[in-house]
């Protein structure tokens, strides 16, 4: 980060410390509805860089992170109502969890040379049996769900994360901010040129002394790590886990378009993405309710809609065209 | 005179096919070596079996006095081969510099030491004024030239060069001949594939000639080109 910091112009640290501001300040001015919508702003910023770290550097296609999501919700919530066991430790088991999980995947598609579409097809697979195998599962409440108490003993303690909106928002900040500065970092290292390789052309890459297999697994532990620990947070924000959403193809994709708008393979791309689509859909179903249009799927239609819009339009995503415009010069990062 | 690159009785089958069969030839170190022969001699096959790129059926490949064959191309890498390839493969969506950065960086983690290299090997190949291009924008010459800059800033000991002047025009053949003497006189040892003559009369020090993926000839430029099966088999009625 800190090169990015300093390659940056006066203005791009300034939009960056002015909208930093804005949001650690902005739970004097919201109500609890606004600060729900930031609080989903963070989240899909967080999760798409962690998705765009493996699909934007490396260049690996992942249609499966509801896998690390769900096994992170769960590791860290059933610790919680099964043993007593705090977010703050559990987060400390569900990233070993997810992290391994991801590694399984990764090696037995990169070491048997499944690749590109093939690769992504294994990883929805992944994703959907692990959601029939924890709809089985009893000890979490199999297809009945998981459900935090809000009344035992210690639950409503900040360090259980049992606080208000309030915790919830700045704890989602912190975990954009730093996922994002995480990520800003790892691209200026050695590391992440090593990944731009392998994204851009594997056989050179390897021509260049490059282990490609490594360095893919190591991109999906650290996407996979930091899913995980989105998990524990949508875990305990919902207070509730059924294995039919958690695990759902949808969760996969709807963490994907955050980047795919924002940016494919840029710094900034996956929290320009969140800040366009979450506000989008929220708007979406205002105007539908003051339109009284209430047929079964039309907000998604029109947000459907709205993606094929700008995708149209901005094929490479929203920020390399928005840094251009605010003369930034980070429009390839 | 230890060779540092010894070919011995190499072999590489495709089902039926012999695409290279019981190749055995030595590379001293600070010579310039050339391989040549009609398309689908094996020229590439064999090539590619010493980057690491494909396993050998049988013989072995030393290099500098280890065993390589078989190893993954990235291992061969590490060792001190480096190569370009036929078809050029650029990182296209990186810029000039960048893609020469990666190479540099397989013997540092720092980047502004590979940075640094990158600067070098960039200069030596008339690529500095366009660092800041990416890769997708340069013109074949250009591309061409990026591949051997990208392999040189590994540091490598051989050079393996595939093709590299095909599809230059005359003058840009002759800046690529006087770059790789410049390098091969700095102490690098260069095994080239060709099919420009010029290129490899002016270069080579000893030539192979594969036909049918088997060494018909072998020896300094002179004699190789005078060579009857060489000529009958290669250089054809154009050259009598």
């Amino acid at each position: 980060m800190s090169g990015l910091w300093h390659n940056a112009g006066w203005h791009g640290k300034a939009i960056a410390l002015l909208l930093l501001l804005a949001f650690l300040a902005a739970p004097l001015v919201s109500d609890r509805y606004l600060l729900s919508v930031l609080i989903l702003v963070f989240y899909f910023a967080y999760l798409g860089q962690a998705w765009n770290l493996l699909m934007g550097f490396a260049g690996q296609l992942s249609l499966g992170h509801a896998l690390y999501l769900g096994l992170g919700a769960y590791t860290a919530t059933a610790l919680w109502t099964l043993f007593g066991i705090g977010p703050w430790i559990g987060v400390f088991i569900a990233i070993p969890v997810a992290a391994a999980a991801g590694m399984f995947v990764g090696w037995l598609g990169w070491r048997f040379a499944i690749e590109g579409v093939y690769f992504a097809l294994l990883t929805i697979a992944f994703a959907e049996f692990t959601r029939i195998g924890f709809d089985h599962l009893q000890i979490t409440g199999a297809s009945g769900g998981l459900f935090l108490s809000v009344n035992g003993p210690g639950a409503d303690k900040w360090w259980n994360l049992g606080g208000g909106p309030l915790l919830y928002y700045y704890l989602s900040l912190i975990l954009a901010v730093g996922a994002t500065f995480l990520v800003a970092r790892l691209r200026q290292s050695s590391l992440g040129y090593r990944w731009l390789a392998v994204r851009e052309n594997p056989e050179a890459a390897q021509a260049v002394g490059i282990n490609i297999f490594r360095a893919r697994m190591i991109a999906m532990l650290i996407s996979s790590s930091m899913t995980a620990v989105g998990g524990v947070f949508y875990g305990f924000y919902y207070r509730n886990l059924f294995p039919s959403q958690v695990f759902d193809i949808s969760r996969s994709i709807e963490l994907i378009l955050a980047p795919i708008i924002g940016g494919l393979g840029t710094i900034f791309g996956p929290v320009v993405g969140a800040i366009i689509l979450t506000p989008l859909g929220e708007s979406l179903t205002g105007l539908m309710e003051a339109f009284g249009i209430n047929a079964p799927g039309a907000k998604l239609i029109f947000y459907g809609i709205v993606l094929m819009i700008i995708i149209s339009l901005r094929p490479d995503g929203v920020w390399p065209w928005l840094a251009r415009h605010l003369k930034l010069d980070g429009a390839r990062k | 005179m230890t060779a540092l690159l010894s070919v011995r009785d190499l072999s590489k089958h495709f089902r039926g096919l012999a695409a290279v069969s019981h190749v055995s030839f030595d590379v001293n170190p600070g010579e310039i070596f050339a391989i040549i022969g009609p398309n689908g001699a094996g020229k590439t096959t064999l090539f590619n079996m010493i980057a690491g790129a494909m396993a050998p059926n049988g013989g072995t490949i030393t290099f500098a006095g280890e065993h390589i064959e078989g190893l993954r191309s990235d291992q061969v890498a590490q060792r001190g081969i480096g190569r370009t390839f036929q078809v050029v493969k650029p990182f296209p969506a990186l810029t000039v510099e960048d893609n020469v950065v990666v190479g540099a960086l397989m013997r540092t983690n720092a980047l502004g030491e590979a940075r640094k290299v990158a600067h070098e090997v960039l200069t030596q190949l008339d690529l500095i004024g366009k660092r800041d291009q990416l890769a997708s924008s340069l013109t074949l010459p250009d591309r061409k030239r990026l591949e051997v800059a990208r392999a040189l800033a590994t540091r490598p000991q051989l050079l393996l060069l595939d093709e590299v002047m095909a599809g230059l025009r005359p003058t840009e053949t002759d800046r690529i001949v006087s770059i790789l003497r410049d390098l091969n006189r700095s102490g690098l040892t260069i095994l080239l594939i060709e099919h420009v003559m010029r290129a490899v009369t002016a270069l080579a020090s000893r030539i192979l000639v594969l036909h049918h993926g088997a060494a018909i000839a072998e020896g300094t430029p002179d004699d190789v080109l005078r060579n009857p099966a060489v000529i009958e088999s290669y250089l054809g009625a154009e050259a009598l």
